[in-house]
This record gives C-alpha cells, sequence and structure tokens, in this order.
C-alpha cells in the first residue's frame, strides 16, 4: 500500500555519499514501500540536499523495531551529551 | 494470452525513451513500446507506481507491447528532476507527492500522443498499479477519450477526509458518476490498501451509478503481487489477473 507517509524537516549536518562528504539540507523520514529491503514497507530516512542534486542522498531503510531503536538512541545520545556541557549553549 | 504466441510468428517490439508534449506544454519523458509492424494497433497509456518510472515500468509496458498494443508510460516525476528511480522518487515523496492534476495532464496528454499516431486503431486504454491504480481511475473518470481502464489495486481510491493531502485533495471515487470507461479491478484479498472492505465500497458507487465493471479479488495476495522482483509477488494469482488484463483489454480495445 502507498502510506503516503513522510516528515520533511531542513537540517544542518554532512553525509557521506558514493563521491564522499557533502552538506545536508533536509531530511524526510517515512513509512512507505521499501525500495530495497525485503519488507513490503520500511521506515524511509532521506538525507538530503537538493542543491547539489537529485543524487544527493543517504537512504536508509529500517524496520519499525530497528527506527525505534534508533529513537531510543538518538534520545539517549542528545541527552547524554547535553548533560555532558558538550554542546554549546 | 500470455506465451499463446505462435513460434512462426514474427512478432517483435521496439521500445525505448523518448520525450513527448506533456501537460501544461512540457517537454516530458516517456518509455514507449510498439509491436514492430505498423498497425493499426490500440493504444494504452500506463501509469507508473509511487516508487517512481522504474524499470519494472519498462519490462511492464514492454509485456503489453509483446501482446499487440502501443504503450505510452510517461514519466510522471520528470519535473522534479533526475537520478535514479529511487533518489527522484525520495524527492518526490519528501514534497508530498505529484499533484493530481499534474498526473490528469499528463495521462490526457499521453491519450491525445496516442490518438494522433497513424499506427493507431483509435481505442485508447490507460493502466496502473498502486497508486498508478488509482491515477488510472482517476484520469479515466476526469479526462473523456479512454476505453478501458485497469486499475490494479489502487490505493486511496476510496480515502476518508484525514487521508485528503494538498496533492490529492479529491477521492476518486467521488468523480464515479463521470467514468464513461468500462473498469477491471485487481486486488489481493490481503492488501490493507485497498482493504477488501474499501473494495466494497467502489463496487457500490459503481453499481450506484449503473456503470460497467468486474472486479477480481485474490485470496493468498497482498498488495503488488505482480511484483516479481520483491516478497510481494504471487505467481499463480499475477498469471492468472494477467490473463484477466489480456483478455479485458482484447474485448474493449481490440487488438
Amino acid at each position: 500500500m502507498c502510506t503516503m507517509i513522510a516528515v520533511t524537516r531542513t537540517i544542518n549536518g554532512v553525509g557521506k555519499g558514493p563521491d564522499g562528504w557533502f552538506p545536508l539540507t533536509q531530511a524526510t523520514v517515512g513509512y512507505d514501500h521499501a525500495t530495497h529491503s525485503a519488507d513490503e514497507h520500511a521506515l524511509l530516512l532521506d538525507f538530503v540536499n537538493y542543491d547539489i542534486g537529485t543524487g544527493a542522498r543517504v537512504a536508509l531503510e529500517l524496520d519499525i523495531t530497528s527506527g525505534k531503536a534508533l529513537l531510543e538512541q538518538l534520545r539517549s545520545a542528545i541527552e547524554a551529551a547535553e548533560a555532558s556541557g558538550a554542546v554549546p549553549a | 494470452m500470455w506465451n499463446s504466441f505462435s513460434t512462426d510468428g514474427r512478432a517483435g517490439v521496439r521500445a525505448g525513451i523518448t520525450t513527448y508534449t506533456g501537460g501544461n506544454g512540457d517537454e516530458i519523458h516517456a518509455y514507449v513500446a510498439r509491436p514492430e509492424h505498423d498497425g493499426p494497433v490500440p493504444g494504452i497509456v500506463v501509469v507508473h507506481h509511487m516508487p517512481g518510472w522504474d524499470e519494472f515500468y519498462q519490462e511492464f509496458a514492454e509485456r503489453l507491447a509483446r501482446h499487440g498494443y502501443e504503450v505510452i508510460c510517461p514519466d510522471l516525476y520528470c519535473r522534479f528532476g533526475h537520478g535514479t528511480p529511487d533518489d527522484v522518487a525520495a524527492k518526490v515523496r519528501s514534497q508530498g507527492g505529484v499533484h493530481d492534476d499534474s498526473v490528469i495532464v499528463d495521462c490526457k496528454a499521453a491519450l491525445d500522443w496516442l490518438k494522433a499516431r497513424p499506427t493507431g486503431n483509435g481505442k485508447v486504454g490507460i493502466i496502473g498499479s498502486c497508486s498508478g491504480g488509482r491515477h488510472s481511475v482517476l484520469v479515466a473518470s476526469r479526462v473523456p477519450g479512454f476505453d478501458a481502464v485497469v486499475d490494479l489495486w489502487g490505493g486511496g481510491v476510496v480515502m476518508s477526509p484525514d487521508q485528503l493531502t494538498p496533492a490529492r485533495p479529491v477521492a476518486p471515487i467521488e468523480y464515479t458518476k463521470d467514468l464513461d470507461a468500462p473498469l477491471l479491478g485487481i486486488f489481493g484479498n490481503d492488501d490493507q490498501n485497498p482493504t477488501p472492505e474499501q473494495v466494497d465500497v467502489h463496487e457500490a458507487e459503481l453499481k450506484k451509478h449503473a456503470k460497467s465493471y468486474e472486479f477480481h479479488r485474490y485470496d493468498g495476495a497482498g498488495h503488488g503481487f505482480f511484483y516479481y522482483h520483491t516478497p510481494l509477488y504471487r505467481p499463480e494469482q499475477a498469471m492468472d489477473a494477467w490473463s484477466k488484463v489480456f483478455a479485458f483489454f482484447g474485448q474493449q480495445l481490440g487488438g
């Protein structure tokens, strides 16, 4: 099924693609048809910079369990980073 | 019927990427496939699915061409830019999907392109799967001139108000009264979009407006059961459904 679930946000970071590192400007997180994973659907994470081109993309396809684990990892790492004092105010 | 050609025949197809004048006069890409003879042959507009204008759809078009149809499969994502099919589909997804109005004008232009072909027999059908099935129903309801429409498990023909988006502002079922072409629907009973209940709703609307249609629903199949490149493939159901498609187009379009 086409869920059409997709949430897009502006981001600031860098990603590594087949041609090396490039600046990232946008992240889209969706849950829809998988392109390469064996599951019918997957969490689709796209980190892109369309100023460079359509192919300037770092893509992930994760199952829901992995997505939840990643969410928890991000939360834990961010909390630890903020508690460490290493995050600029 | 698949695999029923005569071995002493000379059937072949010519296929490749071209451009044509799409909606709003934009020059867009299309995959065109046709039998290697001068016709007359019926035409078919092939509407690709949400994962994009991809290799599956090139092979899909070629299969129809091998069965005697001139096929045009427009790149409905052409205006979003170019790259690998999944890169382009990701870009389209990030922007909320291709707008229904854009699909309608590009498919209308594809219909006109086929009607103008000197090798055509004057009949044109439209077919698509997944979002392309939904778009096929939508286009055939909004654009006069199609002689047959095939909806392969088009999710979103029936939509609740909270499913409407800027790109998909109206559920195609709302246009059922305007659908003049006979409709063939192919569905898997394990599909979640459309669910069997949504297919029931669509069927009831077709009956209400006395439309010509036939629906075939397959047990043991879900969404995308033609997709031999995925675990969704169900060979027995897919080949039976293909025979329904060929029979339907043969009856409605000739060729």
